[in-house]
């Protein structure tokens, strides 16, 4: 995992430091584990309560999943740009693989009654289900999850 | 029946086969594959298997663990079959739910229930 910007803190509105980082990584499973662990440990330290860190987690596995099978087509020698941002208010992560991109809209739904029983395509909706919003870029190969605290 | 390596405890009782997993986390893809793998070997040794898989000690897991359940599923109903799910966790159970995969499986609270559901 190669840093590409330093780690930034500074101070956010109600004492805890805002946190947030910016690497380049190798397309690798391990790679991008420890990308998760990094937010994972930064999501307890902001104190977000567990069922926001388990929405986190899944929704950054079902992201990193897309890049390195799809978007990068499971080649190590291609890399994913993943930057995370943790505040007061939310947990933002972006993750951007090489590959051409993809219409999100153009995505069946997992769970309409003849799909249901089709192995793949539930990681979008997973991602949707479990932040506050998730977007796209135009080209579709960089996705942002936002997950906004629970008052 | 617990080959080196193997991701998974997979055991006969009364008549089925019960699946249970050794790790906490079913997200790496190679991994999944080998579950699936694994499973795949023991419905293709069945005539008509009838299969529980418990989710006991289970705290993540991925879509791709989802697709792997629903493609054991429809191989376990291609020999006319039965797979039971059971003991999983409530925030686990919310991923069935938001999939509407709760319909397609039949989970049950534990163990015993699942057992108890074979005909």
């Amino acid at each position: 995992m190669s840093t590409q910007n330093e780690r930034v803190s500074k101070p956010a509105h109600g004492g805890v430091p805002a946190d947030s980082g910016r690497f380049v990584l190798q397309s690798s499973r391990s790679e991008a584990e420890r990308a998760m662990q990094r937010v994972l440990a930064a999501c307890s330290a902001h104190q977000f309560d567990p069922t926001a860190c388990f929405a986190i987690r899944l929704a950054m596995e079902e992201a990193f999943s897309n890049a390195i099978r799809h978007g990068n087509r499971e080649d190590a020698h291609r890399t994913i740009a993943f930057e995370y941002r943790i505040g007061e208010d939310a947990i933002e992560v972006e993750v951007e693989d090489e590959g051409a991109g993809f219409d999100p809209d153009a995505v069946p739904d997992p769970t309409l009654d003849e799909n249901i029983q089709i192995p793949s395509g539930r990681g979008l909706m997973l991602m949707r289900a479990y932040m506050t919003q998730v977007s796209f870029n135009e080209r579709g190969n960089r996705v942002r999850l936002r997950l906004e605290r629970r008052r | 029946m617990e080959a080196s390596g193997s991701r998974l405890r997979i055991y006969d009782q009364d008549g089925v086969t019960r699946v249970e997993f050794l790790d906490r986390n079913i997200l790496d893809e190679a991994n999944i594959q080998q579950i699936g793998d694994e499973v795949g070997r023991v419905i293709d040794a069945n005539p008509r298997p009838r299969l529980l898989i418990s989710f006991a000690n289970v705290d993540h897991l991925s879509s791709a663990a989802l697709g792997t359940l629903i493609t054991i599923n429809n191989k376990v109903r291609a020999k006319d079959g039965q797979l039971r799910l059971a003991n999983i966790d409530p925030q686990i159970y919310e991923i069935f739910v938001i999939t509407r995969l709760n319909k397609l499986f039949q989970i049950h609270e534990d163990t015993q229930a699942a057992l108890a559901s074979f005909s």
